[in-house]
């Protein structure tokens, strides 16, 4: 004797219907449980997303080269033929731009200068680039413009200035258009920074920049401190950074002489801590849904002792203990599976408000986190109406018809 | 048809050992009309219970149709009841929630007849007791009457060899107790077996055979009822 599964549907269906308040209140409870799981998890992974974009605001899949093997320790044998690592040039940096993965290359050198306008003087720090630097750093301009696209070799006598060097250099007078002089040689202020905030390291309200050229006969080298490659989407990052230290070992004569840093790697790392964070807030809302679960129980046991006649009925017309069982779980079933859409829809909306109140905070519910809440949903309404049922299938009938 | 030898159903209340049935002997044909009357708490129901097979004697042997369904397992008893056996309360014993021909089919749907073949018999059922305008109706929208009629229809639904009915006139007012007589003894008629426990001796008397159960014993065992002598 096998139940057709429609009529089991069919039967647990009516019997929900049947009893609107009972199923209103495990409906309300399982919704709760999980519309919070979806709320609690969507605001998680919109701090996450919050926090990636502005870390990502720095410079987007950047590929960082720095000159020098970091991993080197002990005696380098380059050393014994009195061999350094080979400088980072120009050249260098140019040769990075030939592949299909790289969107952009902005070379840089560091130094710390004297800048004097008039009678005053400062020292800061000096950033030498190209006109690429603005876009890979998510740079914008407060007042004229960047340094312009020219020959990477060029040592134009024009300078960018942060907010700080401008202020303590001009005051309230106009620096745009003047002349100022960086150690021997002068620049003419081109365009001033917005102020970036601090940005890892570098504080752009203290620096002045210039072309990457005159930065290097300012600083008497040849070589550069770091040269920065954007690739084209995050997919491109480990074949770029492959791209690059190829073409630098095959530029240096074979050698390995630079370091390449991934912005992916440090950026990842971020992911695991929010995302750790998100499945902990997650996992604290899921609490709320065993509380659903031990409130089905009781409604369920509840539900059995109030249907002990009907239960004795079925067993004096044939009903099986198993079929007992099966449709008391199937009720359960479906409740919970009802009570979780109720959860979905409302922490789905509460997650719509939740954008509209803070467009900043991408607080999407991750999809892998909607289907373990229905499923954790379903498991817990089942497992916590196993007793039930089992009392419902163990009830003697002859008691159970004497009940009324 | 149904052979009860020596059965004995002791319960423990207490300290105290009842016996519900004592040693109860009794055979019943194929095809008879028998009530069982007596006082309350005589053991009536409980004899009925056991031929229901809702109940499980202390001791002794009860076969149905030469089967001894004492050694059945529990599946095996509900399948028998499923098939062969048909419940009448005096309760009724409707689910509330569904409609008489619901009420109806349930049998056949735990016996797990298909959809399609289950409504015509329903509808035949339904028909046959008059109750056929009524089949949509939820049993609170039946007079008691009428929903004893749904349970008869539900009871027979499987056509079973065994009718039991447990005063299945006590909840009704005296037409429509009149009127599920008739509709049992038509049954009768038909060749069922009907087995009836009332306390009413107008209504048992009315039986072809007539138990009298005293302290779960059978006090008399007397055949020739007014359908006999007229």
């Amino acid at each position: 004797m096998t139940l057709h599964s429609a009529d089991v549907a069919r039967f647990s269906w009516r019997a929900l219907i049947g009893y609107p308040a009972r199923t209103l209140l495990m409906l309300v409870a399982m919704a709760i449980g999980v519309g919070s799981v979806v709320v609690l998890t969507a605001l998680g992974e919109g701090a996450r997303g919050y926090v990636t974009g502005e870390f990502a605001s720095l410079g987007t899949n950047l590929v960082v080269v720095l000159p020098g093997r970091s991993e080197t320790a002990g005696v380098n044998p380059g050393a014994m033929f009195g061999e350094t690592p080979r400088d980072l040039t120009l050249d260098d940096a140019l040769a990075l731009t030939r592949s299909g993965r790289v969107r952009r290359v902005a070379p840089l050198n560091v130094g710390s200068v004297s800048v004097s306008y008039g009678p005053r003087s400062r020292d800061v720090v000096m950033l030498g680039s190209t006109a690429e630097m603005l876009p890979v750093r998510h740079w914008t301009m407060a007042q004229g413009s960047f340094l312009r696209v020219s020959d990477i070799d060029r040592a134009l006598p024009v300078a960018v200035l942060g907010q700080t060097v401008r202020d303590e250099l001009f005051g309230a007078e106009r620096a745009l258009g003047e002349w100022l002089r960086i150690g021997d040689r002068r620049f003419r202020v081109i365009g001033i920074l917005e102020s970036q905030g601090r940005s890892i390291g570098v504080d752009t309200d203290e620096t002045i920049i210039i072309p990457v050229a005159a930065a290097q006969q300012l600083l008497n080298t040849r070589s550069l401190f770091r040269i920065l490659v954007e690739a084209r989407s995050r997919e491109d990052i480990e074949p770029v950074r492959d791209f690059v230290e190829a073409t630098i070992a095959e530029r240096h004569q074979g050698e390995k002489d630079v370091t390449v840093v991934t912005q992916d790697a440090v950026l990842s790392t971020f992911d695991d801590i929010l995302g750790a964070l998100t499945l902990a807030v997650g996992g604290i809302a899921a609490i709320s849904l065993a509380v659903a679960g031990i409130l089905i129980m009781n409604v369920m046991l509840v539900a059995v002792s109030e249907r002990t006649a009907e239960i004795g009925l079925l067993k004096a017309i044939g009903a099986t203990p198993r079929q007992i069982l099966l449709l008391i779980l199937a009720e359960a079933s479906l409740l919970s599976l009802l009570g979780a859409l109720l959860g979905l829809a409302v922490g789905q909306a509460s997650a719509f408000g939740l954008r509209l109140a803070l467009p900043i905070l991408p607080a999407y519910p991750p999809n892998w986190v909607i289907a373990v809440v229905v499923a954790i949903a379903m498991v817990t309404g089942v497992v916590f109406s196993l007793l039930p049922a089992r009392n419902a299938a163990r009830l003697d009938p002859v008691l159970a018809l004497s009940r009324r | 048809m149904i052979e009860l030898s020596h059965i004995d159903r002791h319960f423990q209340v207490g300290d105290q050992l009842v016996k519900a049935l004592d040693d109860v002997t009794l055979h019943i044909g194929a095809g008879e009309y028998v009530s069982i009357m007596g006082p309350s708490g005589s053991g009536k129901s409980t004899l009925l219970n056991l031929i229901g097979l809702l109940d499980r004697p202390t001791a002794g042997r009860y076969r149905l149709e030469g089967t001894d369904v004492t050694a059945l397992s529990d599946v095996e008893q509900a399948r028998v009841r499923n098939s062969q056996i048909g419940f009448v309360f005096q309760m009724f014993h409707l689910v509330p929630r569904l409609t008489a021909a619901e009420n109806v089919e349930l049998p056949l749907l735990l016996a797990g007849m298909a959809a399609e073949e289950r409504r015509p018999r329903v509808d035949a059922a339904l028909e046959a007791l008059g109750m056929a305008d009524r089949a949509h109706h939820k049993p609170e929208q039946l007079s008691g009457g009428q929903r004893q009629r749904v349970a008869i229809a539900r009871a027979t639904i499987t056509e079973p060899r065994v009718l039991l009915a447990d005063e299945p006139t006590g909840n009704l007012d005296h037409k429509s107790g009149g009127d599920v007589i008739a509709i049992l003894e038509g049954l009768v008629d038909a060749g069922i077996t009907l087995i009836m426990v009332t306390h009413d001796p107008a209504m048992g008397g009315r039986a072809r055979r007539q138990l009298k159960m005293m302290d779960g014993r059978l006090a008399s065992d007397e055949t020739g009822g007014p359908d006999d002598t007229a």
